[in-house]
């Protein structure tokens, strides 16, 4: 049974959930409101179209954002017809949320990219609110304070018709990241050591909070990127707690409230961190100095080691479910155990998706590749997050300094990191990506992917191998 | 929704662990396949060899375990992406049930959305489950109503379900038409949340 917090002491997460139960249902379940909804092509075309077959109406509209990101080309100079399979999804997105009086933010206009690039930026997310879209990655939003979590098609129709979901209460987890961590560390390491160490299914059933003094120094574009791995850690909700940067950054955002109405959410902001006292279910500590440069060798993000380490043996593995897994994985990505990870010969490189593709993370890449030059037999790639991200990148000349460098700089949305778009890492090529997925054939049938932070991406395009930035 | 309520058949023993939803469905084909159609596709990327031939090694590929109604699978099974492509896809290759350990959250919540029932059972018990089903005789009956998996030697192993879960499986109900006549309690908690966080409810 979970331990239960006292009524008194409550952590974001119960101060967040309560305040949303529209309905008590019994045994731990509750219809719980929904105050956002994020719309993409994959889901949310589909979604809209089961609305209008069966009759349904979207209750608020005014609360959902629609933009095209998982089936558009990258491509420079990209419109809605070079990926032609990608092409309905995108029209039906258009014209669905045209008549149902949906906000949709089209390619090349502010407010396209990655769902969960553009909401934060826009303000769509606001702390203290819940936001759902049928896409895994959501928990990234809980970066400001949200309660936000990923649906499926039939919950995400449920949610549109009723402005609410059917949800059990999950345990709670707290994770502390204490501590200043070292030279080439950033979140991506932080969040893919914590996955590395308790495991993919550690935080099932579980809303995470991060907190420590690790991540009170993030910057919100960080905390984004550490709430965007929640899942990879099996959590569907992972969220800090907002303050003073988070505030500053919302602040005179497009769809964040202004002047006296700001003022006022503040002050009802500054009541949702966690009590002193409150219990978790889970707790967890990791010193941020311990933590190295972090790069996956496997096929689950669970399979993380620092990059100076060697690739794991099967044969010490803690048990025979993961010795199998790592037989598996080592077959599949072409890794011979014992060996040093650094020097592993790479093909691609890709810096983007929802983990690592905001201006922060493209300002470290550039500053990484700045005078240097891509290796020789390496396609690398950056895809900015957002159109906003990319023009943004663009005024202060980091797409120069990336083209300079022998980068393609391209077109915003999820490109690569997924492959939706047909934009796939050849079979049997060896990417190092900064996205959150290295599962099998994740980025294209056969592809090997290792997952890194933006400067160890560029470490390695610049290397053309798998490189410690450290030593770079 | 489909009903479940007692299942009886060939359960196929996937024993990985962490097996994830681009696995179960890959993404290309949520955008050009029908839902029917997507049982075709189930486990491509384990199923077909890079020539496209049959994967001999691969369980679902082998007798009397093609098409099998029921998986046993190691722990987190569909974790990863929040797709419920991968349920449909399991259920248009027939599955109905599967066995494990754990599930990815997203992915437990599309099951009971669609009529599939996951079952957790401790790692042990899947893990005997499994060895008894790969040695020939593998059926087994999942009873819904009696919340038991029976093995093939007869051992009755008991899993929890939450009285709604299962009600609403048994009946085939549709969460969409209970939550609407909840409609009342939207619109009085809605009215009262525009007072309370005018914030939230005039976006830009
Ligand atoms: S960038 Fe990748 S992980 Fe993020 S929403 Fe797009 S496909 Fe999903």
């Amino acid at each position: 049974m979970p331990v239960q917090t006292s009524s008194d002491k409550l952590a974001l997460f119960d101060k967040i959930w309560n305040s949303h139960v529209v309905a008590d249902l019994g045994d731990d379940w509750v219809l719980l409101h929904i105050d956002r909804h994020l719309l993409h092509d994959l889901s949310g075309a589909r979604a809209l179209e089961e609305i209008a077959q069966r009759g349904l109406t979207v209750r608020n509209p005014e609360l959902a954002f629609a933009t095209p990101d998982h089936a558009v080309s990258s491509a420079p100079g990209r419109n809605e017809a070079t990926f032609a399979p990608g092409a309905d999804l995108l029209r039906g997105l258009r014209r669905r949320s045209a008549e149902t009086g949906i906000r949709f933010f089209d390619l090349g206009e502010d407010g396209q990219g990655i769902v969960h690039v553009m909401a934060p930026e826009l303000g769509i997310v606001l702390p203290g609110t819940v936001l759902i879209c049928g896409d895994s990655h959501t928990c990234t939003n809980g970066g400001v304070g949200a309660l936000a979590f990923g649906v499926g098609s039939s919950e995400l129709v449920h949610a549109l018709a009723t402005q609410t979901l059917r949800q059990r209460r999950p345990k709670r987890m707290r994770v502390r990241f204490e501590g200043t961590p070292g030279q080439g560390v950033g979140p991506k390491d932080l969040i893919l050591h914590l996955i590395g160490r308790i495991g993919a299914a550690a935080g099932t059933g579980h809303a995470v909070e991060y907190a420590g003094s690790a991540i009170r120094a993030l910057p919100i574009e960080g905390r984004l990127t550490i709430c965007n791995l929640s899942i990879e850690l099996g959590a569907k909700m992972g969220m800090v707690a907002p303050d003073d940067t988070t505030f500053e950054y919302l602040a005179g955002r497009r769809f964040a409230p202004s002047g006296a109405a700001f003022d006022c959410a503040v002050a009802a902001w500054r009541e949702l961190p966690t009590d002193a006292d409150a219990v978790f279910d889970r707790e967890e500590v990791v010193d941020a100095a311990d933590v190295s440069p972090t790069i996956t060798w496997g096929t689950s993000p669970e399979q993380a080691i620092p990059i100076d380490a060697a690739i794991p043996d099967p044969d010490s593995a803690p048990d025979l479910v993961r010795r199998e897994a790592w037989r598996n994985a080592l077959d599949y990505m072409g890794l011979e155990p014992g060996r040093p990870i650094a020097g592993t010969p790479v093909d691609w490189v890709f810096i983007g998706s929802c983990t690592n593709s905001r201006l922060s993370d493209l300002r470290e890449a550039a500053a990484m590749a700045r005078g240097r030059h891509v290796a020789s037999g390496v396609t690398a790639w950056v895809v900015p997050g957002s159109e906003r991200v990319k023009r943004a990148a663009e005024a202060e000349g980091l797409d120069r300094v990336f083209t300079e460098a022998g980068f393609a700089w391209r077109e915003p949305g999820c490109s690569m990191c997924v492959a939706a778009n047909g934009e796939r890492v050849p079979p049997g090529q060896r990417a190092v990506s900064t996205s959150n997925r290295n599962f099998v054939g994740r980025q294209g049938p056969g592809a090997r992917t290792h997952l890194a932070s933006p400067v160890m991406a560029v470490a390695a395009a610049v290397a053309g191998a798998i490189a410690d930035v450290r030593r770079l | 929704m489909e009903k479940f309520t007692t299942l009886s058949g060939v359960a196929a023993p996937l024993m990985r662990a962490n097996i994830d939803t681009d696995v179960i469905i890959r993404i290309e084909r949520l955008t050009g396949t029908q839902r029917a159609e997507m049982g075709a596709y189930a486990f491509e990327a384990l199923r077909y060899r890079a020539d496209g031939s049959e994967n001999p090694d691969f369980v679902l590929n082998q007798e009397p375990f093609r098409g099998a109604p029921i998986l046993l699978a190691g722990a987190n099974f569909g974790c990863g992406s929040s797709r419920e492509g991968a349920v449909w896809a399991l259920m248009g290759a027939g599955v109905r049930c599967v066995v494990a350990e754990s599930f990815g959250d997203i992915f437990f919540n599309n099951c009971f959305q669609n009529g599939l029932l996951p079952v957790r059972l401790p790692a042990a018990d899947v893990q005997r489950l499994a060895e008894q089903c790969a040695g020939g005789n593998a059926r087994l009956t999942v009873d819904l109503a009696r919340r038991r998996v029976v093995s093939p030697r007869g051992e009755e192993m008991p899993f929890a379900i939450e009285a709604m879960r299962r009600d609403a499986l048994l009946e085939g109900l549709d969460d969409l038409g209970l939550t609407l006549k909840h409609t009342a309690a939207i619109e009085a908690f809605q009215a009262h949340d525009r007072q309370a966080r005018p914030w939230v409810w005039q976006p830009g």
